[in-house]
């Protein structure tokens, strides 16, 4: 304590600054460092951000007006092109095809998640503590399973000739099944991929929902089951009135990762076959870095980045809002 | 309210059943990891691992540039996280603690930060970094790695830090510790769950990272375990025995780190709230 109390009288005014009641005022110096210290404790992860994240977001839009292919590339040439990229992509029937696909691909998954997770939250609380306590682990072992190591398991899983999943459906009697190969066509490689993702997302939800609902005061159910409400009626009345934020803010994280999603699809396919299960992240990747049309590829990245932002500006605006009230 | 006894069943039953729906991608891994490869490539699927062997283990390890490639994805990790825990801690002190002009534009840069989409990114971080001449170098990658889990270290650990008792920090200043010594002596100490919640997901998703690494680095031997990972079965023929002794190596860590970190971190949290 005497070390501290030594150095705490050569400064006297570490308490500047500080929020609630004014400050007692001193020298003007320190007073100036103090009004400081909150930029300069900031400096730091304001100019990674500004270095690491800004600067390729304003190279992407410039790289977008570029006319940059291999020979410019090799050539270090920088050609603009004004808005020749976007009116090529827009103009394109492939990127509309694309940006259909991946709308439904992310609203189908989203569904799928948000359905099966609430649903699973829900029966973790009516669970018994053994049987939720069992349920939850299986649910963090599969949370927690890497992502390039779960897609590595489901092709795996899905392998035609001696995969598990074809066994068991000719095991089942649907005997076409055997030896079925699922990254064959469109819809079978985006089925193993809903699956895949569906799985992975689960958890997030279902243990987050079980953690909100639990927060649900019991008097609210006991009144509600009083005045003889089902399990239905529950739900509507009282679960989800409650959860409204929980459950506005997980579709929208889940609609940000679902749209994301590229390691998933990259690594089961490749966005194949014929480039049929490409969405936008993966179709601004092959077409800009895969085969090599850099500018055209960052437009791509820029309208995806636009349709993103499409997609989940409601709930953009309502946090935004909110955090502007609450700050 | 009694049950009748259909209503207890069914929801133990479905609970089973889907226990057993979310573990058996993650046991066939370990259980293919570990059977020789006649079980593997059979008619019937061999349930369990009898003949249990390491063979495919031994295989996955001394797969060309492994060692390399575990050696940087640890570094490149360890790096990253620590890096933006470092630097996080300073920005969350700063506007969890302090008043100052422009708090809010700082947190909504955070929180607008936070939901960048680095997989449509990559095109431009590629030219960015091929024009400073570091393609196939782990330091680009331990930046962006940086980045990609500071805004979300820095929002979560604002909480934490708001949730120390502004109290405890003040009373330690009447004992005559200077600001600095309060934060490193009162609140520090306190923060330790937070930060390990925190680092838990900022590893898993450094350790994860794929889209970037498959651009950056090509070069073999510069490359992390998920492209590693994601090309091991095209390099090894269909030796699903290897390939998933190759992923259950990738997995352990974070498999570990989760189910062990997770209770500590869940713990902080609620302890923290208990006592607000």
């Amino acid at each position: 304590m005497a070390v501290q109390l030594d150095d705490a009288v050569g400064k006297s005014a570490p308490r500047i600054g500080k929020g609630g009641a004014p400050p007692a005022r001193s020298g003007s110096g320190s007073r100036r460092i103090a009004r400081g210290a909150p930029y300069l404790l900031l400096l730091p992860a304001v100019a990674a951000t500004a270095v690491f994240l800004g600067w390729p977001m304003v190279r992407n839009i410039l790289l977008s007006f570029q006319n940059l292919n291999m020979k410019e590339l090799i050539q270090h040439l920088t050609e603009w092109r004004g808005i020749g990229n976007y009116q090529e992509v827009l103009g394109s029937e492939q990127f509309w095809r694309v940006t259909l696909r991946t709308i439904v691909f992310t609203a189908v998954n989203v569904t799928l998640i948000m359905l099966f997770g609430v649903l699973i939250g829900l029966l973790l609380a009516r669970l018994g503590k053994k049987m939720r306590l069992t349920l939850s682990v299986a649910l963090v072992l599969a949370w927690a399973m890497p992502v390039i190591a779960a897609t590595t398991v489901f092709q795996w899983l899905f392998d035609s000739r001696y995969g598990v999943v074809n066994w068991v459906l000719d095991k089942l009697g649907w005997h076409s099944m055997a030896g079925y190969d699922w990254v064959g066509t469109q819809l079978s490689t985006f089925f193993v991929i809903t699956v895949l993702i569906v799985w992975q997302s689960l958890p997030f939800v279902a243990l987050n929902l079980y953690a909100a609902t639990t927060t649900i005061p019991k008097e609210l159910y006991e009144a509600a089951r009083m005045d003889g409400a089902g399990t239905w009626k529950v739900f509507t009345s009282v679960t989800f009135p409650f959860l409204k934020p929980f459950f506005l803010a997980t579709t929208f994280l889940e609609v940000i990762w679902v749209f994301k999603a590229f390691p998933q699809i990259f690594a089961i396919n490749q966005g194949g076959p014929d480039r049929l299960t490409e969405t936008l992240p993966v179709y601004a990747f092959t077409e800009g870095v895969g085969n090599l049309h850099f500018g055209m590829g960052a437009a791509i990245s820029l309208l995806t980045i636009v349709v993103l932002l499409a997609m989940t500006a409601y709930y953009l605006r309502l946090t935004l809002k909110q955090e502007e009230d609450e700050l | 309210m009694k049950r009748s006894l259909a209503g207890r069943i069914w929801p133990n039953a479905t609970a089973v059943v889907l226990a057993i729906g979310f573990v058996f991608p993650v046991y066939w891994m370990f259980n293919t990891a570990f059977k020789p490869t006649q079980d593997i490539v059979t008619e019937e699927p061999v349930w369990f691992p009898f003949h249990g062997t390491f063979e495919h283990f031994v295989t996955a390890v001394h797969a060309p540039n492994f060692w390399t490639l575990a050696g940087n994805s640890v570094l490149v990790t360890v790096l990253a996280v620590g890096l933006s825990l470092l630097i996080a801690l300073c920005g969350s002190f700063a506007i969890a603690r302090m008043r100052f002009k422009g708090r809010k534009s700082f947190l909504l840069t955070f929180m607008v930060a936070q939901m960048a989409p680095w997989e449509v990114m990559v095109i431009s971080i590629y030219m960015i970094v091929r024009d400073a001449d570091m393609l196939n170098s782990l330091v680009p990658l331990t930046f962006f790695y940086m980045l990609m889990v500071l805004p979300f270290t820095l929002l979560t650990l604002r909480g934490y830090v708001a949730a120390v008792p502004k109290e405890l920090e003040e009373s330690a200043m009447v004992d005559g510790c200077s600001r600095r010594q309060a934060f490193v002596k009162v609140v520090f100490p306190l923060l330790a769950p937070g930060l390990m919640a925190t680092s838990l997901f900022g590893f898993i998703t450094a350790w994860n990272e794929f889209p970037l690494v498959l651009v950056l680095n090509k070069e073999p031997a510069q490359g992390t375990l998920p492209l590693w990972l994601s090309q091991f079965q095209s390099q090894f023929g269909d030796d699903w025995g290897a390939t998933m002794a190759a992923a259950s190596i990738f997995a352990i860590p974070i498999l570990v780190l989760f189910l062990f970190l997770q209770r500590k971190a869940v713990g902080g949290l609620t302890s923290g709230a208990v006592k607000g």
